[in-house]
C-alpha cells in the first residue's frame, strides 16, 4: 500500500468539470472547466497556460481541495482529495499574507498551525527568510515590503511546511519583469534543491516554457478543455532570462504559440462580447 | 516637486498658534465680561473665577472623588460594551440566519435615542453607578458590534484560503485571522467608543445621581452657579482630552502593522 502511494502521481485530475451558477442569476449556469484530465508526476514541474477566463485557477483550486468539482475527481498521491489537500502548498495570485503578522510571523504561521510551539516556529522561520533573500526583514509588516518582497515571504511561507506538491497561481504576474525573472530563477533553484512537484499556472507562455518540464494548454472558456501537451526538453539548470535566446526555446515557443494564439483570440472575442 | 506647495510651519510654531487661540478665547471672554461688562458675569461667569474655582477644586481634592466615579463608570461601560459587542459581532457574522432574523431589530434598537433609556435604567438599577454604566453600555455596544461584524465579514477570502492551505483549523482561523481582523476595526473605532462610554456616564449622572462630574454640573446649574457649571465643563474637557491621549497611545501600539500615510524624514 505504501509502495503504491509512492508510485502514484503527485496529482491526478480525472474528468474534472466545474459548473458555477451564472453571476447574472436566473438559474443559468457557467461551466468553467470541462472534462479536464491530467497527471503530475512526483518531482515534475508542470505549467498550465491558457487565455484569461479559461479556468486555470479553478483547476488549481480543485487540486488544492478548496473547490469541489461538479464532476470528476482529484487524487493526490493516490488519495482522493476531499477537503483541504494536506500534501499541497498553495501560492496565490493575490495578496495572501496576514497583514497583522510580521514577515517572520507570516512564514512561521504554517508551522504554528501544525502544532509547533511558537518560539520554535519563529526560530525555524528565520533561515527560510534568509533563503528567499530577506534576512533582516523579519520584523517588517507586509505593507512595509515591496511587491516582490511580499512574494518572497509568501514563497517561504508556502515552502516551510514542506508540501509534497506546490500549486502556484500566477504568483509573479504582478511583478515587474526584472524582479520577476529574478524570482523565477530563485524558484528554480529552490525547486532543484528538493524536487517537489509543482503545478504552475500562468498566462505567460515564455515563463511556462522557461520553467517547466511539461506545458499544458487550456482552450478558451467557457467549458475550457486541455487541448495540448508539450514536453520541454531544455537542459537544466536554466537561467530564465538567457534560455529565451536559445534556438530550442524559440522553436518550442513557436510551436505552442501556434496553438495558444487561436485560443487567446477566442478568449479575447468572448470578453469583448461581454 | 511643486505638489506640496502648501507647506505647514514647524511643530513648535503650530503649538504656539494653538496656545494663542486658547489665550485669545479667554482674553475675549475676560474683556466681554469684566472689562466692558457687555455680558453679565452672573450669566457668563468670568474666566479668572472659573480657573480659580477649578484650581481650588483640584487643590482641595473635592473634585477627585467625582472624577474617579465618572472614570469608573466610563471604564466599566467601555469594558462591558466592548466585550459584549465583540461576542455578539462574532456570533452574528458567523451565523447568517441569526444575523438575518435579528437585523431589523438591531437597527431599530440602534436608531432609538439612548437618552430616553436613562430614567428606565435609574428605575431598574438605582441611582448608583450601574444605571450610568448601563446607559454607556447601550451606546458602546452597538459601535463595537457593527465594527466587529464588518471586520469578520470583510476578512479577505484569499487570506482565509491561504491560512487554511497552511493547515489552520477553525480555532487557528479564529485566533490568527478573524480576531485580528475584527480587532483592527474595533480599535479604529476606539475613540468613538470611549467617547460614547463617557457620554453615557455623564448624561446618566446629570439625569439623576449623587456623585460624578455630571452630578457636579447639575448641582451648580440648580443654584445658578454659572462659574461652577463652566468649571465643571472645563474639568470634563481636560478629562476627555486626557482619555483621548491615552486611547491614541494604545491605538498606535496595537495597530502598528497598519499602513500609515507615506512620509519622508525631514
Amino acid at each position: 500500500m505504501a509502495e503504491a502511494a509512492a508510485m502514484a502521481p503527485a496529482l491526478c485530475l480525472e474528468g474534472v468539470t466545474c459548473t458555477f451558477p451564472s453571476p447574472d442569476g436566473r438559474g443559468r449556469t457557467y461551466t468553467a472547466v470541462q472534462n479536464a484530465s491530467f497527471t503530475v508526476a512526483a518531482g515534475e514541474f508542470v505549467s498550465i497556460v491558457g487565455p484569461t477566463g479559461s479556468g486555470k485557477s479553478t483547476l488549481l483550486n480543485v487540486a488544492a481541495g478548496l473547490l469541489r468539482p461538479s464532476a470528476g475527481r482529484a487524487l493526490s498521491f493516490g488519495q482522493p482529495v476531499t477537503g483541504i489537500n494536506p500534501q499541497a502548498g498553495y501560492m496565490f495570485q493575490a495578496e495572501a499574507l496576514m497583514p497583522w503578522k510580521s514577515a517572520l510571523e507570516n512564514v512561521a504561521a504554517g508551522l504554528e498551525f501544525r502544532g509547533v510551539p511558537k518560539r520554535e516556529a519563529l526560530d525555524r522561520a528565520g533561515p527560510w527568510l534568509a533563503r528567499v533573500g530577506l534576512e533582516g526583514f523579519g520584523d517588517r509588516f507586509p505593507h512595509q515590503l515591496s511587491g516582490g518582497m511580499r512574494k518572497r515571504v509568501a514563497l517561504a511561507q508556502t515552502l516551510i511546511v514542506d508540501p509534497k506538491i506546490v500549486l502556484m497561481d500566477e504568483p509573479f504576474s504582478a511583478l515587474d519583469i526584472q524582479t520577476r525573472q529574478m524570482m523565477e530563477n530563485e524558484l528554480l533553484d529552490l525547486w532543484a534543491a528538493d524536487r517537489k512537484s509543482v503545478v504552475f499556472i500562468t498566462h505567460d507562455l515564455e515563463e511556462a516554457i522557461a520553467m517547466s518540464d511539461r506545458v499544458l494548454v487550456l482552450s478558451a472558456g467557457p467549458g475550457s478543455r486541455l487541448i495540448g501537451e508539450y514536453r520541454i526538453t531544455l537542459d537544466r539548470p536554466r537561467d530564465v532570462a538567457e534560455i529565451r535566446m536559445t534556438p530550442q526555446f524559440l522553436a518550442l515557443h513557436k510551436e505552442i504559440w501556434g496553438q495558444l494564439r487561436d485560443e487567446v483570440l477566442k478568449g479575447y472575442a468572448q470578453t469583448k462580447l461581454r | 516637486m511643486r505638489s506640496h506647495a502648501k507647506r505647514l510651519p514647524s511643530r513648535p510654531v503650530i503649538l504656539l498658534l494653538q496656545v494663542g487661540v486658547l489665550v485669545g478665547f479667554f482674553l475675549l471672554w475676560h474683556v466681554l465680561t469684566v472689562t466692558t461688562n457687555l455680558l453679565s458675569p452672573f450669566f457668563f461667569g468670568t474666566p479668572l473665577a472659573v480657573l480659580e474655582r477649578t484650581f481650588k477644586d483640584f487643590a482641595s481634592g473635592a473634585i477627585w472623588y467625582h472624577l474617579g466615579i465618572t472614570l469608573l463608570e466610563t471604564a466599566l461601560a467601555f469594558g462591558i460594551g466592548t466585550v459584549a459587542g465583540i461576542a455578539f459581532g462574532f456570533w452574528f457574522a458567523r451565523a447568517p440566519l441569526v444575523s438575518v432574523v435579528f437585523d431589523p431589530y438591531i437597527k431599530a434598537v440602534n436608531a432609538l435615542p439612548r437618552v430616553v433609556l436613562a430614567p428606565i435604567f435609574a428605575l431598574w438599577l438605582g441611582l448608583g453607578i450601574w444605571s450610568k454604566v448601563a446607559l454607556g453600555v447601550t451606546l458602546v455596544f452597538f459601535i463595537v458590534f457593527f465594527n466587529v461584524y464588518q471586520g469578520v465579514k470583510e476578512v479577505s477570502p484569499v487570506v482565509l484560503a491561504n491560512a487554511r492551505m497552511l493547515g489552520a483549523n477553525s480555532r487557528d482561523l479564529f485566533r490568527h485571522v478573524y480576531l485580528p481582523s475584527a480587532l483592527s476595526w474595533v480599535f479604529s473605532s476606539l475613540h468613538t467608543a470611549v467617547g460614547f462610554a463617557m457620554v453615557g456616564a455623564v448624561v446618566g449622572e446629570y439625569l439623576g445621581s449623587s456623585a460624578g462630574l455630571g452630578y457636579r454640573i447639575h448641582q451648580a446649574e440648580g443654584v445658578f452657579d454659572t462659574v461652577g457649571v463652566f468649571s465643571g465643563m472645563l474639568v470634563l474637557t481636560i478629562f476627555v482630552v486626557a482619555i483621548d491621549t491615552v486611547v491614541t497611545l494604545v491605538e498606535k501600539r496595537l495597530l502598528h502593522w497598519r499602513p500609515q500615510e507615506a512620509q519622508t524624514t525631514h
